[in-house]
């Protein structure tokens, strides 16, 4: 077929997946920097919390995702309680964070996707959180094997943490949700 | 009083001394718990973390055994268990293409008709004065900070507990005790949370400066309502360099004391910090 006009093709943007998955827009920030003025983990971080929602505004997509702010954000809502255009600044990271497992990309921050995705195995196989699951799983992946070597046995001790998981009889429903 | 419980992983391991001194109390204080039937996981920091439609849905699986269950109010001591579930129920709530793709998933339909109740609430309903009236052994020269940390009262407009920024409901039952409540900077100030594991050295920096800022105030110990707070406040003491260590008790503890539960009952023995200091000033040395 002979087109002769011109077709506009809408991609979808890193903004639109935001507003998608979290009902509000990155546009409504504008950048007066009191999120990360009160960010308990700013210290931490490469980019400020405000910077990385420049970044999604602004279209410079990848390096939103391969910022290690959203990886250190400890989700404590403290900016998106102060936040004088009520953006929830820690739903955006929640969907940031999100985006970038789904597309695959390079993520810095690789101890604390470890540490996620064996906090969710557990719950995947037996229904509950199983501590001594997630640090054994935790420890495999990230050869941090000395780790909390110092809390360990008291732990054991006191009866903190239990070798054994406590699981849930009806997995029926876990197991359909991790499968979606 | 008759109420819903859905204790949490946390409680069923390292938060355990914070379940068996509920149970201790409550049963003193006339409130019978129902347990939520075969109850899972509410997903905690690693499923809003990574995955949104995880997030909702798993505590929805436990929002419909409530309901199953005709349990109306679902009290969740764990302020971040009580935080998945009120955030869950109202997104599942106002958003209904949400709502349907869930109860698609977990095959189950939900009606968001139960309400979840923290634990500063629970001892709300059952007032101070019972506590005062009950109390056996008065806690007065007792310096305690209240903690609250991140998410027993945010997201505000979602939870609609007390203040986002300065709340102190916690103080009033606190006062029940004959304890006095100190003001001080750091009680909604972040612990690091789930950064325990992966990024320990936040957690030690963060939980530290809570803990200084309460011994600023003279406070003898800190008083929380979360068990991953509790264990960051708590175990975390051990790695922290030019430390003077200080009691961190949870509110069910703390209330146990003045209730006349012995420390040993409460699971006070079970923590890593010593709360030698704080039981001889009450006279209830183990």
């Amino acid at each position: 077929m002979d087109r002769t006009h011109t077709s506009i093709v809408h991609v979808e943007t890193l903004s639109d997946k935001i507003e998608r998955l979290t009902n509000q827009s990155p546009m409504l920030c504008y950048q007066c920097g009191k999120c990360s003025a009160g960010c308990p983990v700013r210290n931490y971080m490469d980019d400020s919390p405000n910077k990385v929602v420049r970044y999604v505004q602004l279209g410079f997509d990848d390096q939103a995702l391969q910022s290690k702010t959203p990886w250190l954000c400890a989700g404590c809502l403290t900016c998106s309680a102060r936040c004088p255009q009520n953006f929830d600044v820690a739903k955006f990271m929640d969907a940031v964070r999100q985006i970038s497992l789904e597309e695959n990309v390079e993520i810095a921050e690789k101890d604390t996707v470890a540490f996620h995705k064996a906090f969710l195995n557990q719950i995947k196989k037996y229904g509950r959180a199983f501590e001594f699951g997630l640090v054994r799983e935790y420890k495999l992946k990230t050869l941090n094997l000395l780790q909390d070597v110092d809390v360990a046995p008291e732990m054991l001790l006191k009866g903190k943490l239990s070798l054994l998981p406590h699981q849930i009889k009806d997995k029926k429903q876990i197991k359909k949700v991790f499968e979606k | 009083m008759k109420i819903g419980y859905y204790p949490g992983c946390s409680l069923t391991g390292t938060g355990k001394e914070y379940d068996l001194s509920l149970r201790k109390i409550l049963q003193k204080l006339d409130v019978e718990l129902e347990e939520l039937n075969d109850w899972s996981c509410c997903g905690a920091t690693s499923a809003h973390a990574t995955n949104h439609l995880m997030s909702i849905a798993l505590p929805a699986i436990n929002l419909s055994i409530a309901e199953s269950q005709r349990i109306k109010e679902l009290f969740a001591p764990c302020a971040a268990c009580y935080n998945r579930m009120v955030v869950a129920k109202q997104e599942l709530d106002t958003n209904p293409p949400l709502a349907k793709q869930v109860e698609e998933i977990i095959e189950r339909t939900v009606n968001y008709s139960t309400e979840i109740i923290n634990i500063v609430e629970l001892f709300q309903k059952i007032g101070a004065e019972k506590i005062s009236e009950l109390k056996t052994t008065s806690l007065s020269g007792i310096k305690a900070a209240c903690y609250y940390g991140c998410l027993l009262v945010r997201p505000f407009d979602i939870t609609h507990f007390d203040d986002a920024e300065q709340p102190s409901t916690m103080e009033e039952i606190i006062k029940a005790t004959g304890a006095e409540a100190v003001e001080w900077n750091y009680k909604m100030e972040c612990c690091g949370g789930a950064h325990s594991i992966a990024h320990k050295e936040i957690v030690v920096e963060l939980s530290k400066k809570i803990l200084d800022d309460a011994k600023l105030h003279s406070a003898d110990v800190v008083v929380v309502a979360c068990p991953m707070c509790h264990s960051n406040l708590d175990m975390r003491q051990r790695s922290m360099k030019n430390h003077t260590e200080i009691p961190v008790l949870y509110l069910s503890e703390f209330i146990g004391l003045a209730l006349g539960v012995s420390p040993k009952e409460l699971g006070v023995d079970l923590h890593f910090v010593s709360a030698e200091p704080l039981l001889d000033k009450v006279g209830k040395s183990s």
